[in-house]
């Protein structure tokens, strides 16, 4: 599903590669832990894999698709394969619950029956059943999660990316948002989390692929967050 | 393409950043006014020149009772002179046809103007303009000449003057189009600025460069569009107010003013100057701020 292949990626400006000569595959289905201290590279590896960023070197393959071969039109059409939740969730401040989630699907042009079918069926999905027109200001910050969770599923894309999802939430929260993303991978969709959430880690026992200092330091199925603890 | 969609993004937009859209309104609507002005001019110009303006320096009216021999006399007079490049005959009936087309806006005045009050000329193309004097003595005291004009002064001064207007006109509204230019360029970089969140989710969400710029684009389209319709307004109002009852009404008939047709002929080129110089404007800078 997303390959990686000798992958570097070195910023204008900076002296040392953010990626360097990474090599990694991840199959359909997978859910994959990427950890790593913070500028370890695990935010620029999940930026190529959207394409927002060229590799200076190697070769990336998303679903199938080899991205230096993806001209600029048809990156949208990626993206609508991948779903992408954030620390900050990342929701629009002036809209309902069922709005966030709807304008997901209203600005790639899908018909308003659609709309109004699939929105509450993911809703009820991620938990939030009953909540559709609260504004996201009125929500606990888990449930701003899972609103942006639902956002990212609604289209049912083949990949789920998680920027530290739950970076921003307590420990129990962020137990419940786990469960949900458990969920959807096993719906068939491959989920790549990056995290620096050790017990979260240890406790699903899922694969672990480590970055330090751009390079991939430990690649390890059913893996837990560091040797050291 | 969801038109609704992207109908309520664009007056979001225009809600949200109404004070800089009014202000890209009112730059349009001045640039695009002066724009007009320029054009006004150019064809007040065009109807007021003469067909013979640019043609000759000299004209030799006859008199009434002129003879055969005495036209001829007169013809070959001018011919032999060396100053003289060309030679033109008009008799009276061309006369009255030339002057029935110069006044057709005028009918009072054609109607009350018989064929026979025009003067039969013969209308001289010199090689050297400045020789108008050499050439106007040689035929002054011959029989058959009623008077010799050369172009008139106070003429040549007023269309040098109008020229001038047109110039000036036509270079502020230059000036003032690039300021709406970069106006618009500001008004739109802020609101992609403003609306960052949106614009960033639809990227992540795999919505396609129109989808995202259509709602930007159609707002400066707006802007556009409606600064042109002030400018076309003014247009209007000059042209009623102004030419029509002002200018017509203080001089007369002295000259023939711009037309109406000639008017309506300016709206189309302001409108379309400013829709697309606002949407090509807009279009160009998203290409700078809104990237995929």
């Amino acid at each position: 599903m997303i390959r990686f292949q000798g992958v570097t990626k070195l910023y204008p400006n900076s002296a040392r590669p953010a990626l360097e000569d990474a090599s990694v595959e991840i199959e359909k289905g997978e859910f994959v832990f990427l950890v790593g201290q913070s500028g370890s590279g695990k935010s620029t590896f999940l930026r190529l894999v959207l394409k927002e960023e060229k590799p200076t070197k190697g070769q990336i393959w998303v679903a199938g698709k080899d991205l230096s071969r993806l001209s600029h039109w048809k990156i949208p059409a990626l993206r609508r394969q991948i779903g992408t939740v954030f620390q900050d969730f990342r929701l629009l401040p002036n809209k309902t619950v069922r709005e966030n989630v709807a304008f997901a699907l209203e600005v790639i042009g899908k018909p308003r029956h659609t709309v109004a079918k699939v929105v509450p069926e993911v809703l009820e999905l991620v938990g939030l059943g009953g909540k559709e027109d609260r504004m996201p200001d009125e929500l606990s910050g888990g449930e701003q999660q899972r609103v942006a969770i639902a956002r990212a599923f609604v289209n049912r894309p083949m990949i789920l990316i998680a920027d530290e999802p739950t970076g921003n939430l307590d420990p129990s929260t962020s137990v419940g948002i786990m469960r949900l993303l458990d969920r959807i991978n096993r719906t068939g969709t491959t989920v790549v989390m990056a995290t620096h959430d050790s017990h979260i880690v240890d406790s699903m026992r899922r694969r672990v692929i480590e970055l330090e200092h751009g390079h991939v330091t430990r690649d390890q199925s059913r893996g837990v967050y560091g040797y050291a603890r | 393409m969801r038109a609704r969609f992207v109908l309520s993004e664009m007056s979001i937009g225009l809600r949200r950043n109404l004070s800089m859209v009014l202000a890209v309104v009112l730059t349009a609507a001045i640039s695009l006014s002066l724009l007009a002005a320029a054009l006004v001019l150019s064809k007040q110009i065009q109807t007021m020149k003469d067909y013979w303006f640019d043609r000759i320096q000299v004209s030799v009216f006859l008199t009434k009772a002129v003879t055969e021999p005495e036209r001829t006399a007169i013809r070959e007079e001018l011919v032999q002179l060396p100053q003289v490049e060309h030679v033109y005959y008009e008799s009276q009936s061309q006369a009255y046809a030339r002057f029935k087309q110069q006044f057709k806006d005028v009918p009072s005045l054609v109607k009350n103007t018989p064929e026979s009050a025009l003067p039969e000329s013969y209308r001289v193309k010199l090689k050297d303009p400045k020789k108008y004097q050499i050439v106007a003595s040689a035929v002054q005291r011959m029989p058959g000449v009623d008077q010799v004009q050369g172009k008139s002064k106070a003429l040549e001064q007023f269309f040098r003057f109008l020229g001038y207007g047109q110039k000036i006109a036509l270079a502020v509204a230059l000036v003032a189009l690039a300021a709406a230019v970069l106006l618009i360029f500001n008004t739109v970089r802020l609101a992609a600025f403003s609306r960052r969140r949106e614009t960033g989710i639809m990227r992540l969400v795999g919505a396609s460069d129109l989808y995202i710029q259509a709602p930007f684009i159609l707002e400066g389209a707006l802007a556009g569009f409606l600064g042109s319709l002030l400018a076309v307004g003014g247009l209007l109002l000059t042209k009623a107010l102004i030419i029509d009852r002002g200018i017509h009404g203080m001089f007369g008939d002295v000259v023939n003013y711009v037309s109406w047709g000639a008017v309506a002929s300016i709206i189309p080129i302001i409108i379309l100057t400013g829709v697309l110089l606002a949407s090509i404007t807009s279009a160009v800078t998203l290409q700078r701020y809104l990237r995929v």
